[in-house]
């Protein structure tokens, strides 16, 4: 299972989400949870997805992800999920 | 499932405190290589290095990008040269030579440093590996990249006296080589006891006899990361402080160990270990000295600096031990001077001398560690140096290293700039009298009596 996490640091804003996911189904990633959170106008979201059928390789989408987050002004990471499970998970 | 509070505090080691994999190193055996036609040495080992390595970076980046984790170094190490080279090569020109090789396919497949132009002599010299050390010298003003190591001494054969002498020497005249470029040579030439075979760390990894024909070891590291979570735990007793930095060195090196599987998997090379060290680099926030102020000290090399790294480097083991499958190479906090802000600082500050350095290497790897001293300093005194810190290895049955920059033209008060990871380093005093007659004696000193324990 190639999952991978996506986060999203930044000023909160319109249409954020809606330009993510947007992204996401274009390229055949399936979203498998989301949390967020709103501190001080910050906005700090997650999202666990699948990218077993995505259209594209990881690193590819990673680059992209950050080119939109560049567009919206926000920051946009996308990481395999081992590493966060390598370190918080015996 | 991981929560956002898990990936955050990931992200942010990553991005505010200087988490990365310090280096993915490629050990190569050299031993097929070896031939009595110069010619053939160089074309083999060419070729064998390029087939083997031509992957790593491009492997490197793509791991880097996908898991979000910088890979700062990708790096070679190869099979001593002086065996490789034994049966073709001879004078000291002829090894030169075959550091201009390593120097050219290093450049070609973009690592950043090969190391492995390296003798072992714990015990006695082969001529070829005499010629070898001669040509260190030659080789390192020639290169760029290659970085040369010599194991002097071992617990199990005593140390090499003649070789201690010829190194002091050898040195110097690097130094001299170099010393357009404030004698950075040295800083590329480090003297071992109990050298390591599979050391994935510059300037002294090699690739041991005992090793396979190619495998990757992973150093990892983080200081920062260290530092911040002591933080927190300021004011704390001495179980808090030790359960904390234990805890951080467990995840710290867990990226490591995925880096390393992940790496081995890509380039299809067997896993060899993890050197579980706190290496740390010039930038602010990436420092071990940092880490000792906040355990305490007002300056690293204060009264309790040794106990201080003492308990550090046995948390970091103790941590990082559980987190991957093979541990091995250096695996300890690093105190090298030019490349920790934190030790710059102390040492500008008067806090740390080289006695109080030598102290602190017997409870941490690896030993004295980029000292710049000053150019005029004579070849005997640095050979006395390095016996001194060669017998703390020999006699704790520990690795214990020597790389000192005596630079050409500079004394005391002075600073000298290397560039890069290798860092800046204000010219530190040495001990102005002489061991003359003690380096002058000739031969070995016998292996200490906790040697014998079959």
């Amino acid at each position: 299972m190639k999952k991978t996490i996506i986060t999203v640091v930044g000023k909160d804003g319109v249409g954020i989400i809606a330009k993510i996911c947007t992204y996401l189904a274009n390229n055949h990633i399936n979203i498998e949870d989301i949390s967020q959170t709103i501190t001080g106008g910050f906005f700090n979201m997650m999202m666990i997805t699948d990218m077993n059928e995505a259209s594209k390789p990881i690193g590819d989408i990673s680059d992209e992800l950050a080119q939109i987050g560049e567009e919206i002004g926000v920051v946009i990471k996308c990481q395999r999920e081992e590493i966060f499970d390598s370190m918080h998970r015996i | 499932m991981i929560n956002i509070n898990e990936v955050s505090e990931t992200n942010e080691m990553i991005e505010k405190e200087n988490l990365d994999v310090r280096t993915i190193t490629m050990g190569i055996s050299l031993l097929d290589c070896i031939d009595s036609d110069l010619e053939k040495v160089k074309k083999n080992i060419y070729d064998k290095i390029y087939n083997k390595a031509k992957d790593l970076v491009k492997t490197g980046k793509e791991i880097e990008k996908e898991f979000g984790i910088p890979i700062v170094n990708k790096r070679i190490s190869v099979t001593p040269i002086s065996l490789v080279g034994a049966a073709a090569c001879r004078s000291s020109s002829d090894f030169a030579s075959l550091a201009v090789v390593l120097d050219d396919v290093a450049k070609e497949v973009g690592v950043n440093f090969i190391g492995g132009y390296s003798a072992l002599v714990s015990k006695g010299m082969t001529p070829a590996e005499e010629l070898l050390i001669k040509s260190i010298p030659e080789a390192l003003s020639k290169t760029d990249r290659v970085c040369s190591s010599i194991n002097l001494g071992s617990t199990k054969t005593g140390i090499n006296m003649d070789a201690v002498k010829l190194m002091g020497e050898i040195i110097k005249e690097t130094a001299e080589y170099t010393k357009e470029v404030d004698s950075l040579g040295c800083a590329k030439l480090v003297v071992f006891c109990n050298a390591p075979d599979d050391n994935p760390f510059m300037a002294g990894a090699f690739h041991g006899v005992t090793e396979a024909d190619c495998i990757i070891n992973v150093g990892v590291s983080g200081p920062g990361v260290v530092k911040t979570a002591l933080e927190k735990v300021r004011g704390k007793d001495f179980e808090i402080l030790c359960e904390t930095i234990k805890k951080t060195a467990f995840k710290v090196t867990r990226v490591g160990q995925l880096v390393a599987k992940e790496a081995s998997e890509r380039l299809n090379v067997p896993f060899g270990i993890v050197d579980l060290s706190l290496a740390p680099t010039p930038a602010i926030g990436d420092s071990v000295a940092d880490i000792l102020c906040e355990i305490g000290l007002e300056h690293a090399g204060a009264p309790g600096t040794t106990a201080a790294l003492a308990l550090l480097n046995d948390q970091v083991k103790k941590g990082g031990v559980m987190a991957s499958s093979y541990v091995g190479g250096l695996s300890g906090a690093f105190i090298p001077v030019s490349e920790d802000q934190g030790m710059i600082n102390a040492v500008e500050a008067g806090a740390l001398t080289i006695e109080k350095l030598e102290a602190m290497t017997c409870v941490c790897s690896v030993g004295l560690d980029m000292i710049a001293i000053p150019g005029d300093t004579k070849a005997t005194t640095i050979s006395g140096i390095i016996a001194d810190e060669l017998a703390i290895g020999m006699v704790n049955q520990k690795t214990t290293a020597v790389r000192i920059i005596p630079v050409i033209g500079k004394g005391v008060g002075e600073t000298v700039e290397f560039g890069g990871l290798l860092g800046h380093a204000p010219i530190m005093s040495v001990n102005k009298f002489s061991c003359d007659d003690f380096i002058n004696r000739g031969g070995r000193i016998p292996a200490p009596i906790h040697s014998f324990k079959n």
